[in-house]
């Protein structure tokens, strides 16, 4: 499945080229359109969409782990405002042009609000469990969304230029992109499969998996690490995605069953194959033109869950 | 041989403490069960013990040595709790319950041994769960539900067992089945239980020695046989009650005084 969405993802577009000669662009490369579009324009766009649907699935599942909530999800820590916020100060006060460019600032301002939201978290007495840091986040959120507001109702130019950064995009994307986010995903998804062992623990309550000698609050911190590298990673990359992070746990779990040691990876996969696809459908469904990978996944993936929710079955955390 | 004992235990939770200076000795290889009114102190008397709160003052000592000082893990090979109505995710299997006790064992390079399939195997068998292995537990029965929670805690393989009201929510046949595991493992394996129970009439049947709390002290400690008597119920539960044999076990047996029924029937 995965091995297909990444044909496809490299195959279809605004200039279809046939899988035969997608296969001949690396084997013997001619210098044809049909191969530099390939090569130069869907490798690193694919790239990009692998990375960043392996990140939003794997940060979905560590967070609705360490959380046990259903509904937890890359936005709840501020990740996406912060990214948001900052890749709006570089376009309004430094003047930057270019979207590869913005993923340094939109990094950085993931980081920043993720420390700050920690920072806020942790000063409560008992410590930065789920509950307090989400109530952070989500504070630390609505702030910046109104900041961010504030900024282009001012600056009609930065609005412009905004607006396509924030429905969440992988096109346009060179290969410094994949290039830059990729150790930053890399170390959030070793966490990720290092902590499958504990999120199996902490999945049977605090008090069970004390007892069990767990260091429930080290056992959050170091998840919630993980989880700002992925969910910081796929941000700066991508803009913010929605709904991948929040559906492809649930459909691991229905096809994985409870056992993180499985959610994870069959998150990274499903997560990877999801954004390929709907990335592909993006530049199907309103061709030449093409949509945000961002808001294909919304209204692929709102009536997908719906459907998933209403299901005799929900398989609850 | 594992023992645990509180010496002037307090504990609060930010206001006046609920725990006021306790102490108490846990007897090894007997069941000890913790009584008393609601918000007497019981569960955080037990939390305090099983090192899930941090006490205000005083200590607890496992085998010895202050509580706190230990590592998690030391604590959790030595000592299991059971809180009182556990969670556990959706289309977990009662196999797969049972294998999460191993934790304490495990770390990042020590992954699942023949040790810990074998101390599986053991937990199942001790509490007739091993046909229900593959069941989802949200499957079972509530008293099914409460022995493969129970086989978790064995396959942690810790000495000491605390149980906070482990037959809250089951009806009285699971209550008694419940109660006659913890009794085998016991008198069979050398486990020590200390277990919260509401019912008192239970706690005396199968408890070795009694303990009642009363405003985060311990009121009385002892056999139910030598402590439980109409006082000891009107001191600990404010209760009007006959205290008298039962004809079953020859252990104490509460019959409390109801005030409008028990006038009625006496007029």
């Amino acid at each position: 499945m995965l091995a297909f969405s990444v044909l496809a993802s490299l195959a279809i577009g605004s200039k279809s080229v046939p899988f035969a000669e997608v296969i001949r662009a690396f084997t013997a490369y001619d210098g044809s359109d049909a191969h530099a579009i390939v090569r130069d324009l869907r490798v690193p766009r694919t790239e990009v969409g692998l990375l960043v649907g392996a990140a939003l699935g794997a940060a979905g599942a560590l967070m609705q782990g360490a959380t046990r909530n259903a509904l937890a999800e890359p936005g709840i820590l501020g990740i996406n405002a912060g990214a948001s916020f900052a890749v709006v100060l570089a376009i309004s006060v430094l003047n930057v042009g270019s979207t590869p460019a913005y993923t340094g600032f939109a990094l950085a301002g993931a980081a920043i609000v993720a420390i700050a939201v920690f920072a806020l978290g942790a000063t409560t007495r008992k410590g930065p469990a789920g509950v307090t840091l989400a109530l952070a986040g989500s504070v630390m959120a609505a702030l910046l969304i109104a900041l961010t507001s504030a900024v282009l109702v001012f600056d009609a130019r930065t609005l412009d230029e905004f607006r396509f950064w924030i429905v969440g995009s992988i096109g346009g994307r060179d290969g410094s992109v994949a290039l830059t986010v990729l150790p930053v995903i890399a170390a959030g998804l070793v966490i990720a499969f290092a902590a499958g062992h504990s999120l199996n623990t902490l999945a049977l309550g605090d008090e069970v998996a004390r007892s069990l000698g767990q260091h429930v609050g080290r056992t959050r911190a170091a998840v919630s690490l993980g989880f700002v590298l992925l969910a910081g990673g796929a941000v700066a990359a991508a803009g913010p995605v929605a709904f991948v992070g929040l559906a492809v746990p649930h459909v691991a779990r229905i096809l994985a069953g409870p056992d993180y040691r499985w959610i994870v990876p069959y998150s990274v996969l499903l997560g990877a194959v999801l954004l390929l696809a709907a990335d592909v459908v993006g530049r199907v469904l309103v061709r030449p033109a093409e949509m945000g990978v961002g808001i294909v996944t919304v209204l692929v993936g709102a009536p997908f869950f719906v459907w998933l929710v209403r299901r005799p079955k929900l398989v609850a955390l | 041989m594992s023992s645990l004992e509180a010496r002037d235990l307090r504990v609060g939770y930010g206001g006046p403490d609920v725990v006021a200076g306790l102490d108490l000795v846990i007897r090894p290889e007997q069941i000890t069960a913790i009584v008393g009114a609601n918000g007497c102190g019981k569960s955080t008397l037990l939390r305090a013990l099983a090192r899930l709160i941090t006490p205000t003052g005083g200590s607890v000592l496992l085998d010895g040595q202050e509580i706190r000082t230990l590592s998690s893990k030391a604590v959790a090979k030595r000592l299991g709790l059971l809180p009182q109505s556990p969670t556990a995710p959706e289309n977990l299997t009662v196999e797969d319950l049972v294998a999460r006790g191993r934790y304490p064992h495990q770390g990042l390079f020590r992954q699942w041994s023949p040790t810990d399939e074998q101390a599986v195997e053991e937990a199942l068998a001790a509490t007739a769960t091993t046909d229900l292995r593959a069941r989802p537990l949200d499957e079972l029965s509530g008293g099914q539900r409460q022995r493969a929670w129970i086989a978790m805690a064995l396959a942690q393989q810790t000495e000491l067992l605390l149980l906070d009201e482990p037959t809250t929510y089951l009806d009285l046949a699971h209550q008694i089945d419940v109660l006659d595991l913890l009794d085998g493992l016991v008198a069979e394996r050398g486990r020590t239980v200390v277990m919260v129970l509401h019912d008192i009439n239970q706690a005396c049947r199968y408890a070795d020695q009694l303990v009642a709390v009363r405003d985060g002290r311990v009121h009385a400690a002892g056999a139910p046989g030598e402590i439980v008597d109409d006082r000891f119920i009107g001191d600990v539960f404010g209760l009007e009650a006959r205290v008298v044999e039962d004809p079953v076990t020859g252990t104490p047996l509460c019959l409390p005084i109801a005030q409008r029924r028990s006038t009625r029937c006496a007029s």
